[in-house]
């Protein structure tokens, strides 16, 4: 292959190609819309049931027009066929799922299985018509985007803005039913309308995808540049808007790729282009992807640690100093070595663990170690672990005064909370707590602090 | 009509399939897992193509490796990626399918003429051409197809009955399943490999639109008539079997009225499946359409009282 045909698809000088590049990507923005609010009503797989069912559809449309004397193979009569199959399909699942105790898999499955079977049967039927020549009817199972001509384009196009057009006129209703279908009733709205107006719009997108995809993959489109959306962001407008751009970019990608490989089938390469897009972002994006996630979790359980050594060695300090509690209640702590096995006794911790912890926060300069095995906390670090302390008493304080926690079991709620309570938090606390007993500038623990290992 | 000993054997070949597939499919419904079927049958694509590409044979062990494999991928892909990307079930399915189903695509064509292998005969089947290939047996000759989806499901069968109250638990309470000490993870993947190696196994002999049918339908339909689990399993079967023979008999003969010779008859015992259901559904004593119809309608008596 030369660069010159490279240049030539890239920048869609080649008519073919820049039909099948812009119909596959305008079908990506359109499948990758409506599918958002079909992922969040989770009826992801309804694409699935409902391909499959515009099979008996396109069979009987065909073989109709074969057996009446037109031509079978044309576009739009197929795809009339399709959708009038599709939608019956859709209401059939809709009635079970109504009238039946089976669930909405079930429902989806029943439909997809027999009315596939049906359109088997047909099409095996149709196909020794005399004079019909079937030989394109597979390529509405696995697609054919190079057969996609002028009036086709157009076609697809008007149909890709109309749905498009819907979704964002539709837009508020659908938010309201994926998030709460029970008020959208309330407020007038019957979530079964809506719902037939979204697997509608769902059937168009299925239905003029055929052609391009195929009835197996364009299931693809309506499900993985949704997904692939929702790991960037927690706001359904951007969700949509990324899902269009998903969508769009895979078709793109997919089609200029088979451009350049015509013996690869085009529409299994925007699936797998869009699988690629989905699986880096489950992995990378920064919102929900595995990777952010998983570190942000271990940034927490590690400065969730170090705050539990810094606890710790506060109150071997405070069980050994001398001080009696002045009239304010508090009293004064003296900061001294103590050694690695009196904090190792505080909680169940291994040894292992504690060290690790400890040697984090040697590189923060919270403590050090001494050369004669002691350990001692530096001005930051007994800064800190006052801190972490008095918030620790605070929220315990508050629980037991506003949350009816008995003292004896508030150590280990509070510990699930203090770690991530925000200095405003802390300064609300102070003040609710302020006038009550439980005010006090270092609030006494109101349970007693085991000193060695029970 | 002309019934002959072909007939006969295709009917017994379906039967069969149709009961192996129906068991399992019984606890897919019930955990709320109906599309793995579907999902399953069209993943194991790649499995075929990578087995035939690597052995270069259409021998039936290394291509029912292969798939079988590739189908218990799916079940743990699709866990993965809900379990660590939050994504919900049916999506992650979705995904993991199409994107495995296109990948085998891509495998067969990019192999070009190497890959003697049709993803049509795949996906549909050939049911009618079983009776052709046979293996003799105790002194008989029975089709190949009849012995494998036979064996798979005195398997599956096996299986169910040694399980049954394991598979039960877990369907109905996972988390009480667990703390008795069945792990329903087990459980789980155990079924997923039934689910697997049944269709796999039924693929190259009747095809697999028959086999999401019959995953499902056929329990659905027993769902409609009974609350007790044996039964259901008991009454999915003969509804398979039932398939089966209609799916058959209307094979052959509802194109002859239209003056057709015959149609795909895979794809007629699926669409049998669901006229069964359809029968069901709106006659069915207490539960059905009718009977309801027939409740809402009976007005309401006056009290004495008024």
């Amino acid at each position: 292959m030369d660069l010159e045909y490279l240049w030539e698809i890239l920048t869609l000088r080649n008519y073919n190609t820049r039909l099948v590049v812009l119909s596959t990507s305008i079908l990506g923005v359109a499948a990758g819309l409506v599918g958002s609010f079909l992922l969040l009503r989770k009826r992801s797989l309804m694409g699935d049931a409902l391909s499959h069912a515009t099979l008996p559809g396109i069979a009987l449309a065909f073989g109709l027009m074969t057996a009446w004397g037109f031509d079978g193979k044309s576009l739009p009569t197929l795809l009339a066929g399709a959708t009038i199959s599709g939608v019956l399909g859709v209401l059939l699942m809709l009635a079970i799922r109504r009238t039946t105790r089976l669930r909405d898999d079930v429902a989806m499955g029943l439909v997809l299985s027999v009315f596939f079977g049906a359109g088997i049967a047909l099409l095996t039927v149709v196909q020794k018509l005399p004079g019909a020549s079937a030989a394109g009817l597979e390529s509405f199972i696995y697609g054919q985007p190079a057969s996609i001509i002028w009036s086709d384009f157009l076609l697809i196009t008007t149909v890709c803005l109309g749905i498009t057009l819907a979704t964002l006129l539709l837009f508020k209703e659908f938010t309201l039913l994926c998030f709460d279908d029970a008020f959208a009733a309330a407020q007038g709205w019957q979530a079964l309308r809506l719902d037939i107006a979204l697997l509608a719009l769902v059937t168009a997108v299925t239905v003029i995808g055929l052609q391009s995809v195929g009835l197996i993959l364009i299931i693809a489109f309506l499900i993985t540049p949704p997904t692939t959306a929702r790991f960037w962001t927690n706001k359904l407008s951007r969700m949509a808007l990324l899902s269009g751009v998903f969508g769009a970019l895979s078709g793109w990608f997919g089609a200029t790729v088979s451009a350049l490989y015509k013996d690869l089938p085009a529409g299994a390469l925007i699936v797998l282009s869009a699988a690629c897009l989905f699986l880096l972002s489950m992995l990378l994006a920064p919102a929900r992807g595995v990777l952010p996630r998983a570190l942000r979790h271990r940034r927490l359980r590690q400065k969730v640690a170090r705050q539990h050594v810094l606890r710790a060695a506060y109150e071997i300090l405070e069980s050994q100093c001398t001080h009696e509690h002045d009239e304010t209640g508090a009293h004064y702590v003296d900061n001294r070595p103590f050694s690695f096995e009196a904090l190792l006794a505080k909680r169940t911790w291994s040894p292992r663990d504690l060290g690790r912890t400890i040697r984090a926060e040697q590189r923060l300069e919270h403590l050090e170690r001494r050369s004669d095995g002691t350990i001692v906390l530096s001005e930051a670090g007994f800064g800190e672990a006052a801190r972490v302390t008095r918030n620790h008493r605070l929220w315990e304080a508050y629980l037991v005064t506003h949350a009816d926690i008995a003292p004896s079991h508030v150590d280990r709620d509070a510990d699930m909370v203090e770690h991530v309570l925000e200095a405003d938090l802390v300064r609300e606390l102070e003040r609710v707590l302020r006038d009550r007993d439980a005010w006090i500038p270092m609030p006494r623990s109101p349970h007693e602090i085991p000193t060695s290992p029970s | 009509m002309n019934w002959t000993t072909f007939d006969t054997w295709i009917v017994i070949t379906g039967a069969l399939c149709a009961m192996g597939c129906a068991l399992p499919g019984c606890f897919l419904v019930l955990r709320k897992m109906s599309m793995m079927g579907d999902a399953i049958s069209h993943a194991v694509l790649p499995g075929l193509a990578a087995a035939f590409l690597v052995t270069g044979s259409r021998a039936s062990l290394t291509m029912f490796l292969g798939a079988a494999i590739v189908g218990v991928l799916t079940a743990v892909f699709t866990q993965w990626i809900s379990r660590f990307g939050n994504v919900d079930r049916g999506a992650a399915m979705g995904i993991v399918f199409t994107t495995l189903f296109a990948l085998g695509l891509i495998l067969i064509k990019s192999a070009g003429h190497k890959v003697d292998l049709d993803p049509d005969c795949v996906l549909y089947g050939a049911i009618e051409l079983t009776p052709l290939d046979t293996l003799s047996l105790f002194g008989y000759e029975i089709p190949r197809a009849a012995v494998v989806s036979g064996s798979t499901f005195l398997l599956n069968l096996l299986i169910i009955i040694i399980l049954f109250k394991e598979f039960r638990l877990s369907a109905f309470d996972s988390g009480l399943a667990d703390t008795l000490g069945f792990s329903s993870h087990f459980l789980h993947y155990l079924l997923m490999i039934m689910v697997a190696v049944t269709t796999v196994a039924s693929f190259e002999a009747v095809g697999s639109v028959i086999v999401i049918a019959m995953l499902i339908v056929p329990a659905a339909t027993a769902l409609l008539l009974t609350h007790r689990l044996s039964l259901v399993l008991i009454l999915s079967c003969l509804f398979a079997v039932a398939a089966a023979f209609l799916g058959h008999l209307g094979a052959i003969t509802i194109p002859t009225w239209f003056g057709f010779s015959d149609t795909n008859t895979s794809g007629m015992m699926a669409t049998a499946t669901g006229f069964l259901f359809l029968l069901v559904w709106v006659f069915a004593p207490k539960t059905g359409l009718m009977a309801k119809l027939r409740n809402h309608s009976q007005e309401l008596e006056l009290p004495e009282s008024l």
